[in-house]
């Protein structure tokens, strides 16, 4: 398949735009392959591609229940950052963000990763100096961090409730200038169409439906199209890992599934330029290229597997928002939908071999995936190619529960509902 | 979504607390089973369909509940006060352990 380039795109609209090749194949799964993934999500895909540039690894399969694009990496809200307190935590997202960086070039796919900034507003005292904290910490491990004042948050985010007659005053904030968006869908056509380059299979609409098995030792899948045999598998399923991982006799994970919703309004003129997040509350908010507002909250707090949630999240989520922004009371609301989130018990992801021989497993993304794309893949691929983890991803076993090496970055425990 | 709490009726699900997996069994105190302790801290059995679970209902009568419903559909097919389902759900006082 032809590189993409200004040449290409002058070609083809020159001729009418009738002779671009697909972005990637809809192969057969054939009977065997090195490596199955199973789930054609954004980190499934990463993984795949991964696999393929660093390790050399070509013989692989990803396995998708629906269409690429389909599941959490078309359902969130885009945001890419790196702005976390703990060293196993910044360590592994400023890894993502500097793939991130290069994520277009290296895919020869725009990705649309635009490094607007990240800002979160802090609305006491008490939370000023946890965020001041945060900044210190991550410019300890060299990741970019900066307080702003009111006056100079007042300045980049117009139309914003800082003084005065706010709900809630804002003190300051704390701004990671790298941290950005992307375009979601981008990223995940990209990865499919990196791997299928470099000799991925990429099977669409193949549901995992079992595992086959000798004696403990996961030898591949059972789908809805056929057996395929694979001497590694990895599971990349997010919010269906409970369900995906009972089908291997794996009853009982240090997970819950729950609902997120998120939100776009009408398209407006340019007005936020960063994104934002509300501390008084839990919302975060940027503005598209098409000028729509996506946004987001709380997720609905109850095990769900449903791709949809209530209406008391929605009208908090609109309030925080009136509240931050009061300019905005009559913008109308065009599209809300639900994304599954596997809550893991400490808000800190899961990327490890095992737990049973010939598997490995990628979840616990909670709702902080879509920027983790990159580096969980990269990740993944290494610990699948190696059998050991790389070092950003070996604090991130599955045992770390048992061991009291938990990563909670929120301190909530093990409760899912509230990381 | 409407829980219909036995005491008050039908009510938004903004009058409840959710509280987890039911039937989670609290392993003795003065027990040092490493796996035990593990399992109720951090296993969950997370189904993708029937669910038993807690709820409270904080915001009226604030009885503890237990909720079967099925989390693809959101459907609820059963809701008991807890300690009336307690006895099949292990949740009995000190010393009726077992």
């Amino acid at each position: 398949m032809a590189e993409y380039s200004a040449l290409s795109l002058l070609r083809n609209a020159l001729g009418g735009n009738r002779d671009w090749a697909p972005a990637w194949r809809k192969p057969d799964p054939r009977p065997a392959y090195d490596v199955v993934i199973v789930g054609g999500g954004g980190h499934g895909l990463a993984t795949a591609y991964y696999l393929a540039r660093e390790h050399g690894i070509t013989d692989v399969a990803v396995l998708e229940k629906g269409y690429v694009g389909s599941g959490n990496v078309g359902r969130n809200t885009t945001i890419v950052r790196s702005n976390y307190l703990l060293p196993e935590s910044i360590r592994f997202y400023e890894h993502s963000l500097k793939l991130w960086e290069n994520l277009s070039h290296d895919l020869n796919y725009n990705v649309m990763f635009s490094q607007r900034g990240m800002l979160n507003l802090a609305h006491t005292p008490g939370q000023a100096d946890e965020f001041i904290r945060r900044g210190n910490a991550m410019r300890h491990e060299g990741v970019d961090a900066e307080w702003l004042t009111p006056a100079e948050i007042a300045r980049r985010v117009p139309g914003l409730a800082i003084g005065g007659s706010a709900r809630f005053p804002v003190v300051g904030g704390l701004m990671q200038p790298r941290g950005g968006t992307a375009r979601h869908d981008a990223v995940a056509w990209g990865y499919a169409r990196g791997a299928d380059r470099r000799g991925v299979d990429i099977i669409e609409n193949c549901e995992v439906v079992g595992f086959l098995r000798d004696g403990d030792r996961i030898t591949g899948v059972r789908t809805t199209r056929g057996e395929i045999r694979a001497a590694k598998v990895g599971v990349a399923v997010a919010g269906s890992t409970g369900h995906v991982m009972k089908m291997a006799g794996i009853e009982r994970l240090p997970i819950e599934s729950h609902v997120l919703q998120a939100f776009v309004s009408e398209s407006l003129k340019p007005l936020i330029h960063t994104v934002v997040t509300f501390g008084a509350g839990h919302l975060y908010v940027s503005q598209s290229d098409k000028g729509g507002l996506v946004f987001g909250g709380d997720i609905d707090g109850y095990n769900t597997y449903a791709q949809r949630g209530n209406l008391p999240v929605v009208e908090e989520v609109m309030s925080e928002m009136v509240a931050l922004f009061p300019g905005l009371a009559r913008v109308r609301l065009l599209r809300s939908w639900g994304g599954i989130m596997d809550m893991s018990m400490d808000g800190s992801p899961i990327i490890t071999r095992g737990p049973l021989p010939g598997m490995y497993l990628n979840c616990g993304w909670c709702y902080g995936g879509f920027k983790a794309t990159p580096a969980s893949g990269w990740s993944f691929a290494w610990t699948i190619a190696r059998d050991e983890p790389h070092r950003i991803n070996a604090p991130y076993t599955l045992d770390r529960f048992y061991r009291g090496a938990v990563i909670d970055e929120k301190g909530q425990g093990a409760t899912p509902r509230l990381h | 979504m409407l829980i219909t709490c036995p005491y008050c009726g039908p009510r938004d699900v903004s009058e409840y607390t959710y509280q987890g997996e039911a039937g989670r069994r609290r392993p003795d105190p003065a027990s040092a089973d490493r796996a035990a302790w593990d399992a109720y801290v951090y296993d969950r059995l997370n189904p993708a369909g029937e669910h038993s679970e807690l709820w409270q209902h904080s915001g009226g009568c604030r009885s503890h509940l237990v909720v079967t419903r099925n989390t693809l559909t959101h459907v609820i097919s059963s809701v008991a006060f807890t300690r009336e389902a307690g006895r099949s759900h292990g949740r009995r006082g000190k010393g009726a352990r077992r």
